[in-house]
């Protein structure tokens, strides 16, 4: 079944006006406009203003010269659509699943439902009478597939019905068009290659021309024209086929998510940290409850606390593994809550699970001693990043770079590690890589040659043991053309430290001076 | 297997000690890791971040029939701002690699952040063990804390290991203390020039079950390996109460 509200955007402003068809605000020509690269253009148009001359599309500059009183209100297409999917969900009581079709449709799936409302002409009086009854005017159809109802619901008598029994093409074939829910440019073209009904378009896909004579050419004519468009909203034979049920549709289903969420209002405002704690955990406790209903567990949580005096503090978490542990909710609200400025005390608690997902049931007191023993790995993870921030508890995974510092990046510790192509094995690498290169001065034979004696932070290293250069040249996709090789160094002091240390280029790189040298790495 | 890895020792402690010392006065590579120690390093070498890999990687391979479980644990690493800005972070390429997907880095603010995160971790089940880097000798750092780690440790099993950068050995429970450095390295066979695998002077300066000493440990890829050097004389017992950073009282 097919729901077309022909005037939504005005329905919607005159249910905000308050004010029926045709009366009051409604009387006068009145059009709501959007915003455009080239002024203001019309989006609808009331019945006087249609009257007077004025049309959906037109530019208001036009419609003025037309009808000098038009009278503007801005329009909404976002309210709109959020409007449709409200709409689409109330649609589901005719039917068990339903989906938008912006911007102003609503398709249900009434497949062996209109008996229950008394066979589908009645069905669509129900349709019709409910739905003026919240002030909307709609035109709807009921068809095999959705193209069907669709093409009736906006281009044939209001309450048409395709039974499945009926032929189908016979029924559309007088249908123009842009019944097949095309692009504009797509019609344009259908318009001059002079196919304008759908029966011209089904006489050339079943292979005759219109005297009923044989002729494939025409299919694979228009087969070649739309050769490139993937797209069923470009291309009429793919949308032909799915209006005559050749190909299935998929639509998007409408589906309402409602976040679990559990609240308290309390009898007395509340101020002290004790009393806070003992309503987060029955909030906590509630929760539990509700996300083991639906075999849920929490991502992420709200905690909302509404003030006496108007004001709302909120509070959130985010868990890097999905759980519904109350005392572990608890505890890591209880580090979020001390700042908490509870002004003349708390009168509601409101805790959402903003991001939940599946989490079985478990048994809980099977390995008694390990549970008693200690935390699992992820509360271990969510104590340590609600104190220390989700930047600080990170593990080190390998990146697509021969930069040493690019080579290494960093991610949540639970999610799983990238796919990477295997390292080089025979670079030695140093076990710790310094923040950033910290630059030494060092004394070589030669400028190209092993360096001999540098020294960093304040001390002197004699280099006893060299091996190198490896070199790393620049990244030129990433980097600007200036930057310069590194030629990078393990070497030995003396004393037994081992350093890992690059120089910048070479001097004859023609890309700056002398190279400078920099200590990068330590090796254990 | 040795009680001192076991999270719930089934002896009491004194009779443990005595069996121990007992049957191995030195300590040897192969013996096992306590549950709390600390390793006193210069900031400007890799050696106590190196050389405490090397003991976990021992002791983890030590006990075999813990190694399948322990295989895919992971190691908590966590080291205090200070401690970032003068040794760097962890390199995961340079890591051993056993260790390389295992490890988990905490970067903490404060020396008071990275004594939550390390507690945190010794308490958590699913961790192989804990290793901590904290440069200097912060306020946070006494002997109260580290007597907080240990029984943590102990309570939980899971090992730490502390490694102390720039810092004075001042008053701790930990059950080995060890003070190391750098030394050359051993040629590798085909590059005679180039540095080899590294090499450490570690001193063990207290110890709860062992005797004190000095080793030259060398990170092999079969294990640690230890050679001992011989102290001269007969320790100097008037040396004993030089401060208080020399007289433990856990270790006695």
């Amino acid at each position: 079944m097919a729901i077309w509200c022909a005037d939504l955007a005005l329905d919607r402003w005159r249910h905000a006006e308050n004010c029926q068809r045709g009366e009051g605000a409604d009387a006068a020509p009145l059009a709501l406009i959007a915003e455009t690269a080239h002024g203001p253009r019309i989006d609808a148009a009331n019945a006087a203003a249609r009257e007077a001359g004025a049309a959906k599309g037109m530019m208001l500059a036009d419609a003025r010269t037309l009808c000098p009183s038009l009278d503007v209100r801005p329009s909404d297409p976002a309210g709109d659509l959020a409007f449709l999917e409200r709409l689409a969900l109330w649609a589901q009581r005719w039917g068990p699943w339903s989906a938008i079709d912006p911007p102003d449709g609503v398709l249900v799936d009434v497949t062996a439902v209109a008996h229950l409302f008394g066979g589908e002409r009645r069905l669509l009086a129900d349709v019709k009478a409910r739905c003026s009854a919240r002030g909307l005017s709609v035109r709807t159809a009921i068809a095999p597939t959705a193209g069907a109802a669709w093409a009736l619901a906006h281009y044939a008598a209001s309450g048409a019905v395709l039974a499945p029994g009926d032929d189908m093409q016979a029924r559309l074939a007088d249908l123009p068009v842009a019944a097949l829910r095309l692009d504009s440019d797509v019609l344009l073209v259908l318009r001059r290659l002079g196919l304008k009904r759908l029966s011209d378009l089904a006489g050339i896909e079943e292979g005759c021309d219109r005297k009923g004579y044989n002729d494939l050419r025409g299919r694979d004519a228009l087969q070649r024209r739309f050769r490139n468009r993937k797209s069923p909203s470009a291309n009429p034979l793919i949308r032909m086929d799915q209006l005559l049920d050749r190909v299935p549709e998929p639509l998007l289903p409408v589906v309402p998510v409602t976040a679990p969420m559990v609240q308290r209002r309390l009898l007395e405002p509340i101020w002290h940290r004790q009393l806070l704690d003992r309503v987060v955990a029955d909030l906590a406790a509630d929760m539990a409850r509700t996300l083991e209903a639906k075999g849920e567990g929490a991502r992420r949580l709200q905690l909302g606390l509404w003030r006496v005096d108007g004001e709302v503090l909120t509070r959130e978490l985010e868990m890097a593994a999905a759980t519904r542990d109350p005392a572990h909710i608890c505890r890591l609200f209880a580090d979020r809550l001390d700042d908490t400025d509870a002004g003349f005390g708390i009168e509601m608690l409101r805790l959402r699970a903003a991001w939940s997902q599946p989490l079985g049931l478990d048994q809980a007191d099977l390995e008694a001693a390990a549970e008693q023993h200690g935390t699992s790995l992820a509360a271990c993870m969510d104590r340590l990043t609600t104190r220390l921030g989700t930047a600080a508890v990170q593990r080190p995974v390998p990146r697509a770079s021969h930069i040493p510092e690019r080579a290494q990046g960093w991610q949540p510790p639970l999610e799983p590690e990238p796919v990477e192509q295997h390292q080089l094995a025979f670079h030695t690498r140093p076990l710790k890589l310094l923040e950033r290169p910290e630059r030494i001065s060092v004394l070589y034979a030669a400028p190209e040659g092993y360096p001999r004696r540098f020294s960093w932070r304040g001390e002197v290293c004699e280099v006893t043991r060299v091996e190198g250069p490896e070199r790393i040249a620049p990244e030129w996709w990433r980097e600007k053309g200036s930057a310069r090789l590194r030629d990078y160094y393990r070497v030995e002091d003396e004393a037994g430290r081992r350093y890992w240390i690059y120089r910048n280029g070479l001097p004859t790189d023609g890309r700056g001076g002398m190279p400078d040298w920099y200590l990068q790495g330590l090796f254990g | 297997m040795d009680a001192g890895t076991l999270p719930k020792a089934t002896l009491p402690k004194a009779a443990e000690l005595g069996l121990r010392v007992a049957y191995n006065p030195r300590w040897q590579p192969g013996a096992p890791l306590p549950l709390h120690s600390e390793i006193f390093a210069p900031a400007t070498q890799g050696a106590g971040a190196g050389a405490a890999l090397a003991f976990l990687q021992t002791a983890l391979r030590g006990n075999n029939d813990e190694a399948a479980l322990l295989e895919e644990c992971n190691v908590l690493w966590v080291q205090d701002a200070r401690a970032i800005k003068l040794g760097g972070r962890p390199y995961r390429a340079g890591l051993p690699e056993a260790l390389r997907h295992r490890v988990i880095h905490v970067a903490a603010k404060t020396p008071e952040d990275a004594l939550f995160a390390m507690e945190e971790g010794l308490r958590c089940r699913d961790l192989a063990a804990v290793v901590g880097e904290v440069a200097g000798n912060p306020r946070a750092m006494d002997f109260i804390a580290s007597r907080r780690l240990t029984l943590t440790a102990e309570k939980h099993g899971v090992p730490l290991l502390l490694v102390r950068l720039d810092a004075e050995a001042d008053l701790s429970s930990a059950r080995m203390r060890w003070r190391l450095a750098s030394v050359p390295s051993s040629p590798p066979r085909w590059n005679i020039a180039a540095p080899g695998r590294p090499v450490w002077c570690a001193q063990l300066f207290r110890a709860r079950s062992h005797l004190t000493g000095e080793w030259i440990l060398r990170d092999e890829p079969q294990g640690l390996a230890a050679e001992r050097i011989p102290t001269a004389t007969t320790p100097d017992h008037g040396d004993l109460v030089r401060g208080p950073g020399a007289r433990s009282l856990a270790a006695r």
